[in-house]
């Protein structure tokens, strides 16, 4: 028996655990772009777009109670209620909570946008919201991420997925900062990167990100 | 680690090929007890031997010892795969162990003993992340390797 060999697989198997348990607990996580917006607003539930919502608010209530009274799907409900800045009570009953969400995440101009070249570099049109995902042919999670953001693409008017090869677009890759795929960023109509997470996010948390993200129902009559 | 291009052609034309991802975990599950067994005796030629079995199955993911002892004694009992997953990333992280278990084995063989505990301890890290978490260590470095790769060329 080597007794300095009996001493790494302890510590492998605890390191190993640790890594585990904390890569379960963040991935899929998304996360506002700015480290200063990295509290977590626990409580809030989605009532995300706070402090913008105060010009437009007593519209998007109303559109968002319409609504809910007309029977529209879950999802598109949850985004209105969400994105009138209602009370957290009412659309957790809907959609499972991002926990992530700061409230000033729009409000504030402090995201840059990214260059348009770039964008067009990755083949992103202009949308009202796009997920875009960096992926690597060496990558099992990259499927789950292209299959839940492509059904909530779906589910929402006017918001597309688009999946790009990170390693064709490493300049993109530096750009970005991004280390892993999948890599998923959630950018607004303005080509601002709102949100990101490495790893697979649930499909409500996805929802409620973009949530935040769209722009007021009056500013897109298309929608209803 | 350079991917050559003899290798990705040969994933191309493989790459369409599926696993399941159950036998991915199992396999993952026997390298950690083999690669306890390393650390524990200290053997250079078990080392050496998974080199083999990573080698065998990096070039064919089905025909693998592992996948075979899979496929004959744990997939009658639990039935088929509800999903599969692509081959790719399977074979690439196959090769990473490769390379650390022949780094190891030459470490242990020639006397040079911290660096065989170092790569087997880090072989075993990989596979134990994989087999308890389904994380895939080598698949997730590779997209980091290839930017610092090329931020050198360049």
């Amino acid at each position: 028996m080597d007794v300095v060999g009996l001493v790494a697989v302890g510590a492998v198997l605890a390191a190993g655990a640790g890594i585990g348990l904390w890569r379960r607990r963040n991935d899929g996580r998304l996360r506002s772009t700015s480290p200063a917006k990295d509290v977590v607003g626990t409580g809030r539930g989605a009532a995300g777009t706070g402090k913008d919502a105060a010009g437009t608010g007593k519209n998007a209530v109303a559109t968002g109670k319409d609504a809910a009274g007309t029977g529209k799907d879950p999802a598109s409900v949850a985004v209105e209620a969400a994105r009138a800045g209602r009370p957290a009570a009412e659309p957790r009953s809907v959609v499972t909570p991002d926990v992530e969400e700061t409230p000033a995440d729009i409000a504030e101009p402090a995201h840059d946008r990214l260059d348009p070249g770039l964008l067009a570099a990755l083949g992103i049109a202009p949308a009202r919201a796009t997920l875009l995902q960096f992926s690597s042919a060496f990558c099992a999670p990259c499927r789950a991420v292209r299959r839940v953001s492509s059904e909530v693409a779906t589910l929402l008017p006017d918001v597309q997925h688009v999946d790009v090869d990170a390693e064709s677009h490493l300049d993109a890759v530096r750009a970005l900062n991004v280390w892993r795929t999948p890599t998923l960023f959630v950018l607004d109509a303005d080509g601002r990167v709102a949100k990101r997470a490495t790893g697979v996010p649930s499909k409500p948390q996805l929802i409620a990100a973009l949530a935040e993200v769209l722009p007021a129902p009056d500013s897109a009559p298309g929608q209803r | 680690m350079a991917v050559t291009v003899a290798e990705r052609r040969r994933g191309a034309r493989v790459g369409r090929m599926e696993l399941d991802p159950r036998g991915q975990r199992f396999a993952a599950a026997l390298t950690s007890v083999v690669l306890i067994v390393v650390l524990a005796t200290g053997s250079g030629w078990l080392a050496l031997a998974q080199a083999a079995v990573f080698a065998i199955t990096a070039a064919d993911p089905r025909r693998g010892p592992y996948p075979l002892i899979y496929r004959a004694f744990v997939l009658p009992r639990i039935g088929p795969p509800a999903e599969r997953e692509p081959a790719a990333p399977v074979r690439f992280a196959q090769l990473v162990g490769f390379v650390f278990l022949t780094i190891a084995a030459i470490g242990y063989l020639s006397g040079a003993t911290a660096l065989g505990v170092t790569f087997a301890a880090l072989g075993l890290l990989a596979a134990f992340l994989n087999a308890a978490f389904g994380l895939c260590v080598g698949c997730e470095v590779y997209l980091a390797m290839r930017r610092l790769s090329a931020r050198r060329a360049a």
